[in-house]
């Protein structure tokens, strides 16, 4: 069963056009990447798909729901959450207080606004920093993290706020190769043992073969390719436009 | 770590300020405040005024501090708590038209009774308007960000004195009285001690509200929203909400203070007295950045601080006031940009919590 649904998206500023006619299915449970050169309109689609920007044309279906035409706060309530290139954490607040503040309460009312956060909620983001390593560094300032840190720090908070699909931008840029390892791992048993489903924009193709079972190749706006990793490592356009000839 | 006085310092606070201590440090303030009246009796008046400033710079850290939305209107909570206030003191009982015409003259006497029905309910209009203006400004107006949005309140302030200069009913430019404290009730003594303890209680609940505020989930958005706005709205939070709510709550704190403060000064104008964003829209700002933005604290130390050094250098060196106040802004800038809170955070940051852990947390989850 297909849990996001992109249908022939298109998007363009003025007169670059970002994506053209777009389609990707993202089946429930599933690992998919997203690959393509710089510029090619990954993350354009990222912000189309979570309501960053409105989408010139198209549909996109959040478990069979439109999302096309709701905000960025609605969709992240319905489950589907991104996480940024560029990390986003609260840099003076410490990690235990980014998670707390991550967490999605049942109900958005006055109550929820002015109560204060449950008690138990702090042993869970204990527990979610030991699964991302950072159980040390809890009472520390986010903004004092490396950027590697800052990246599972963010990662955590998605945890924290129990999405069922997660779009997850670049989560190995910019991250020494031993704790690349350890984030693919995390990804994996995230996606195991949470049941999230992820969609993972990455240019470390060694990590694409290695996490995704599907993998879709945007290049100038359009999509390119889409198949198992495999078929997508041999394909002639995607080695022209991406990998580059041997 | 070195030890030197300033850490003694610092550790004999947060002594002062832990669990077991901590009745003992809040009663010993309030019986301070309680008695300072009766200590510094001819200071009576500037001790109101320097808790009415405490109450605004606490209230501006909601946005400034906490927030991050630097704010120059709430000055205009201020006026319109103040021009309510007075107008509905007097309206109450007379003509409003013919009181600000007379320009003060004593025509119409309050009685005893009168004058504390009219103050009462002034001051509960003074705190439930100015919250229903800032909610509909910041509905228009709290979707700028950084610079624009303080550059948009800072045309409140203005505004709204221009405006008020130009209705007659409240005295336009030349201003209004407030109604004079009832002559059979006593002297001028009773009239400063009785605002200094409304200030006082004022002041109190403020404090009492916000740092409940603060323990809230919403204070920790409010914390969210200033640290980064696109990510808290991504992780699904209606920031919006929280920040009408928050300049709400602001605005009605400082509209109360202005009513307090339009029957302490005794005279309403609308540009140097009510909007006056040259000077209190400026002090509010200075006082929470000296002390340290974003803390509870912070605002209090600040205003403090800043009252005490204005007062003493106005009443010394005469004529050199603003040249003070020039060089304090930029001394404040350049050597504290973070405030005295913010310097002490950073200089021992493990007396506010901050500190790696080397213990690892009996392990839940294993990953090797």
């Amino acid at each position: 069963m297909s849990i996001l649904d992109v249908n022939n998206v298109s998007k363009s500023f003025g007169g670059v056009k970002a994506n053209v006619d777009i389609s990707i299915k993202v089946n429930e449970g599933e690992i998919v990447g997203l690959i393509g050169p710089n510029g090619s309109g990954k993350t354009t689609l990222f912000n189309s798909i979570v309501g960053t920007h409105p989408i010139d044309n198209g549909s996109i279906k959040f478990q069979g729901e439109e999302i096309s035409k709701l905000t960025v706060p609605t969709i992240a309530k319905l489950g589907l959450l991104r996480t940024f290139q560029q990390t986003r954490i609260y840099g003076k607040l410490n990690c235990v207080q980014n998670l707390l503040i991550s967490y999605k309460p049942e109900k958005e009312n006055i109550n929820t606004m002015f109560s204060k956060i449950p008690k138990n909620l702090n042993d869970k983001a204990e527990k979610i920093l030991e699964f991302v390593g950072l159980y040390q560094k809890r009472n520390l300032r986010a903004g004092d993290l490396s950027f590697g840190q800052q990246k599972l720090l963010e990662l955590a908070m998605a945890l924290m706020n129990e999405p069922k699909m997660l779009l997850l931008d670049e989560p190995t840029a910019g991250i020494n190769p031993t704790l690349i390892n350890g984030i693919i791992d995390r990804l994996i048993r995230i996606n195991k043992e949470f049941g999230i489903t992820l969609l993972v924009i990455e240019h470390n193709m060694k990590v694409v073969m290695q996490l995704a079972q599907k993998v879709f190749c945007i290049a100038h706006g359009q999509l390119l390719a889409e198949g198992n990793p495999d078929q997508i490592k041999n394909d002639k356009r995607v080695i022209d436009a991406y990998l580059g000839a041997q | 770590m070195k030890k030197d006085y300033l850490y003694l310092f610092v550790d004999f606070i947060s002594k002062l300020t832990s669990k077991e201590n901590k009745t003992y440090f809040f009663s010993g303030i309030i019986l301070f405040l309680l008695l300072a009246p009766f200590i510094f009796s001819a200071y009576k008046v500037q001790l109101s005024f320097m808790l009415i400033l405490i109450l605004l710079a606490m209230t501006w850290d909601v946005q400034g501090g906490q927030m991050g939305y630097n704010t120059f209107g709430n000055i205009l909570f201020f006026g319109v708590g103040m021009y309510l206030c007075a107008s509905i003191q007097i309206g109450m009982f007379f003509p409003l038209a013919e009181w600000t015409e007379s320009g003060g003259e004593k025509t119409f006497v309050h009685s005893t009774d009168q004058y504390f029905q009219g103050l009462f309910v002034g001051l509960i209009f003074a705190g439930l308007i100015p919250p229903i203006i800032a909610g509909l400004i910041g509905y228009g107006i709290l979707g700028l960000r950084g610079h624009y949005f303080a550059i948009c309140t800072l045309g409140l302030g203005i505004a709204a004195g221009e405006l008020a200069g130009g209705i007659e009913l409240i005295g336009a430019g030349q201003g209004m009285t407030t109604p004079p404290f009832p002559k059979g009730l006593g002297s001028l003594e009773l009239r400063s001690q009785v605002f200094y303890f409304l200030c006082l209680a004022l002041l109190v609940f403020t404090f009492i509200t916000l740092r409940w505020l603060y323990s809230t989930r919403f204070g920790l958005v409010l914390n969210a929203i200033r640290d980064n706005e696109d990510k808290a709205e991504a992780m699904g939070i209606y920031t919006m909400r929280y920040k009408i709510s928050g300049w709400m709550i602001s605005a009605f704190f400082v509209g109360i203070a202005g009513g307090l403060v339009g029957n302490i000064v005794g005279y309403i104008e609308p540009i140097e007295v009510a909007f006056d964003g040259r000077e209190m829209g400026v002090f509010m700002v200075l006082m929470t950045i000296l002390g340290g933005k974003g803390t509870l604290w912070g605002p209090i130390i600040g205003a403090t601080a800043f009252h005490i050094f204005k007062e003493s250098f106005w009443s010394m060196f005469l004529g050199w006031q603003y040249v003070a106040l020039g060089v304090l802004i930029i001394v404040i800038v350049i050597y504290f940009p973070e405030g005295i809170m913010g310097y002490l955070r950073e200089k021992y940051p493990e007396k506010f919590g901050e500190a790696v852990d080397e213990k690892d947390r009996k392990a839940q989850v294993t990953l090797n």
